[in-house]
């Protein structure tokens, strides 16, 4: 009797496992429009950035959901996803379309496009016979649509945009004598400064060479270079050019020569913390960083455009809307209405305020809102106004290996190899990869 | 024994044996023959639908100059950890193993390393090393030694995680010791002193033997793991500079997540399976006849 039992036991626990099993896999979608009355969205979005920007988005989905906009009749509500940062979105998102279970929309670097661009619609459609879509995508900044539109086709719509911006400290500009409301404008006031500003201690400048150290370095290329990195359709790169060259020899310079920036490869996350320690007195980094920097520094400290050498210019940054093919046509539209009613200039401009992100549209700056904000914290103005100057990020077919091989160069020739044979190298390496698009 | 009996026998062992071989199928033995299909097609973002390719992601490897780096990167993190911190595991073991006040004390200081998150350990470490005002530099300053940015470094980067890792596990080991020190039977030791032998002996003769098959375990737990890092790199380093720090199993996540290149992936987790199945046979084969059971 107690071995029957022993054995029912154990065949209960095996079925019951594999149910539970069963249930779990089949329950990954939320289609739950079955009785034809919601269309319910699922939103991955990723959160990059310090601060409670998960409560700012679950205010913003229950606003919505109240909201009650209609697609075919059908009551739109969103569901949003939290994945991680950019790379553990882009993981989850390629895991779901593997399994055929993508999300209805997602929030993701701009940049990802062409690897992602097999799986997403392109937005026309949905634009064109929408008077409202066709004016929120001209009141979007310029510099913030490039990165969306290949192929003559828009891809994705702007939603946490950023550039690379130059922060100081103004403290640490008076005590060197140096006027705190002037910055370094092109790269020899750079090093002027950064000379006067290091002391025992204490560093003139850092620019992070890991994680988005690529950007940061695209940043001196294109000051120093009229034309960008890459070629418009993603399948060219130039990264041995003289300009490329001098832009990463300044960077090395800065090091080894000038003595103005601490040795080695300065990470991306412990910049910023330098900058709040006071351990540099100027840095090169993300406008989404302006948030974490106010609520941290206990001194007080300024943002500027970047120092120019031929032209003043950055890569703009950040993440877009994209939404998937594999869903009905009716899920991608309502999909595009929570994107237009997102996008709206006042949320933008509100989204902008929690975040240290740039505001997308150029109507957020005249929402009352914003301008409040602005006067109050007239640092939030400096990245829109240097927005001006801004230029599409790289962005090509194989990204990630491309950004890879731009990491490893700009890590070998900061620990000391030859500038010059190491751009060669990388530019061999990523034709290699690029072969199998042309 | 009767037949029925035998057949009976053998149902109620597989029967109890099912729920772990059905996990056994699905996350072991599926993955790793998928994985060995996966191999031998080209799939990246270029070619969308797999092609059949033989032989040519191996043959591409052997070529990969960021797979060899890798590769050597990570034997020489194995033998930088595997026996360090299995030897302190052990040296802390002994040491705790005594009575002294603040025992229970310092075996919760040495252990608490292992009860960490990686994550979170990692960010500790990746603001120790920070130059300027991280913990080694500030001590090594208070030396008189200049700074140096040991993560930044190429020739410092794979040393600095290696370090942490020997902190982050040692402890572990430790507790297995620990348990096998006191398993030792006192009357081994008591015969052997009334023998005269001294301290070195007792530990040579009678503790260290009796003491393989925990070194064993710990050995290969530590080589498995010195082939699993890559939440360390994923916060510290990313497997820089320029890939001083890469190690296999990041080397895969890379390939996999970030430049979605399946067939490369998959051809390096199944060198890397072999090259665990390799370790793991030498490491039972050429040592079971020095191990003691009790």
């Amino acid at each position: 009797m107690k071995r029957k039992l022993a054995l029912f036991s154990v065949i209960v626990l095996v079925f019951g496992i594999l149910a539970a099993c069963n249930n779990s896999s089949s329950e990954g979608t939320t289609n739950s429009n079955s009785n034809g009355e919601t269309i319910d969205l699922t939103w991955y979005y990723p959160v990059n950035v310090g601060g409670a920007v998960t409560e700012v988005i679950d205010k913003y989905a229950e606003d919505f959901n109240k909201e009650g906009i209609e697609v075919n009749g059908k009551k739109v509500t969103v569901t949003p996803v939290y994945s991680g940062n950019y790379d553990e979105t882009m993981t989850k998102v390629q895991t779901a379309i593997k399994n055929g279970k993508a999300p209805d929309l997602s929030v993701q670097l701009s940049v990802d496009l062409f690897q992602i661009k097999n799986s997403i619609v392109p937005l026309d459609d949905f634009i064109k016979n929408d008077p409202e879509a066709q004016e929120m995508v001209n009141d979007f900044f310029p510099g913030f649509m490039e990165n969306a539109q290949t192929e003559g086709k828009t891809w994705s719509i702007p939603f946490q945009r950023s550039t690379v911006i130059l922060y100081y400290n103004k403290d640490m500009f008076k005590e060197a004598g140096l006027d705190p409301e002037t910055t370094p404008t092109t790269w020899e006031e750079v090093i002027e400064y950064g000379k006067k500003l290091t002391k025992d201690g204490q560093w003139g400048i850092e620019l992070p060479a890991t994680v988005s150290g690529y950007w940061i370095y695209q940043a001196l290329y294109l000051q120093n270079s009229e034309n960008n990195m890459m070629s418009e359709d993603g399948k060219e790169v130039y990264l041995n050019t003289n300009e490329a060259k001098e832009a990463l020899q300044y960077w090395v310079d800065l090091i080894n020569e000038h003595k103005v920036m601490p040795e080695g490869v300065l990470d991306w996350s412990t910049v910023p913390t330098d900058f709040i320690e006071g351990k540099t007195a100027m840095m090169l980094t993300t406008t989404g960083n302006l948030t974490n920097v106010k609520n941290n520094a206990n001194f007080d400290f300024g943002v500027a455009f970047l120092p120019g050498n031929k032209r003043v210019a950055t890569p703009t940054g950040g993440g877009n809307f994209y939404i998937f093919k594999d869903t009905s046509e009716e899920r991608q539209q309502a999909s595009f209405e929570f994107i237009k009613w997102i996008t709206d200039p006042t949320r933008a401009a509100e989204w902008s305020i929690n975040t240290g992100y740039i505001a997308t549209r150029q109507s957020s700056y005249e929402t009352e809102v914003l301008q409040e904000y602005v006067q109050s914290f007239p640092q939030a103005k400096v990245a829109m106004e240097q927005l001006e100057y801004a230029n599409k990020e790289i962005s090509v077919y194989e990204q990630g290996k491309i950004q890879k091989i731009i990491h490893d160069a700009l890590q070998a020739a900061i620990n000391g190899a030859d500038v010059s044979e190491t751009l060669d190298k990388a530019q061999a390496d990523a034709e290699a990869i690029l072969k199998a698009y042309q | 024994m009767g037949r029925s009996k035998v057949i009976k026998v053998n149902l109620m062992a597989w029967i109890f044996l099912l729920p772990s071989l059905i996990f056994l199928i699905m996350f072991t033995l599926y993955p790793v023959i998928s994985t060995l299909i996966s191999s031998f097609y080209k799939s990246d973002l270029s070619t969308i639908e797999p092609l059949f390719v033989g032989f040519d992601n191996y043959q591409s490897m052997m070529e990969d100059e960021v797979f060899r780096k890798a590769f050597i990167n990570n034997i020489w993190f194995a033998i930088g950890t595997v026996p360090t911190s299995v030897l302190i595991g052990l040296l802390l073991a002994i040491l705790v193993n005594r009575t002294f006040i603040g025992k229970s004390l310092s075996r919760v200081f040495f252990f608490y390393p292992v009860v960490i998150p990686m994550v979170a350990a990692s960010f500790i470490w990746l603001f120790f090393y920070t130059p300027d005002y991280g913990m080694v530099n500030s001590i090594l300053k208070l030396f008189g030694f200049g700074e140096l940015n040991f993560l930044g470094n190429s020739d410092t980067a794979l040393l600095s995680i290696i370090i942490m890792v020997v902190w982050k596990e040692a402890g572990f080991f430790m507790i297995f010791y620990l348990a096998a020190l006191q398993n030792i039977p006192k009357d081994l030791l008591e015969a052997a002193r009334i023998d005269g032998a001294s301290k070195w002996r007792q530990f040579r003769s009678i503790v260290f033997p009796l003491l393989m098959p925990t070194t064993l375990f710990s050995a290969i737990i530590a080589t498995t793991n010195a082939f699993k890092t890559v939440d360390q790199l994923v916060v510290m380093t990313q497997g820089g500079p320029n890939n001083a720090s890469n190690l296999l199993l990041y080397y895969i996540y890379e390939n996999t997540f970030r430049f979605m290149d399946y067939g490369k992936a998959a051809t390096v987790t199944v060198i890397v399976l072999i090259i665990m199945v390799l370790i793991a046979a030498i490491q039972f084969f050429a040592t079971d006849k020095k191990i003691h059971y009790s």
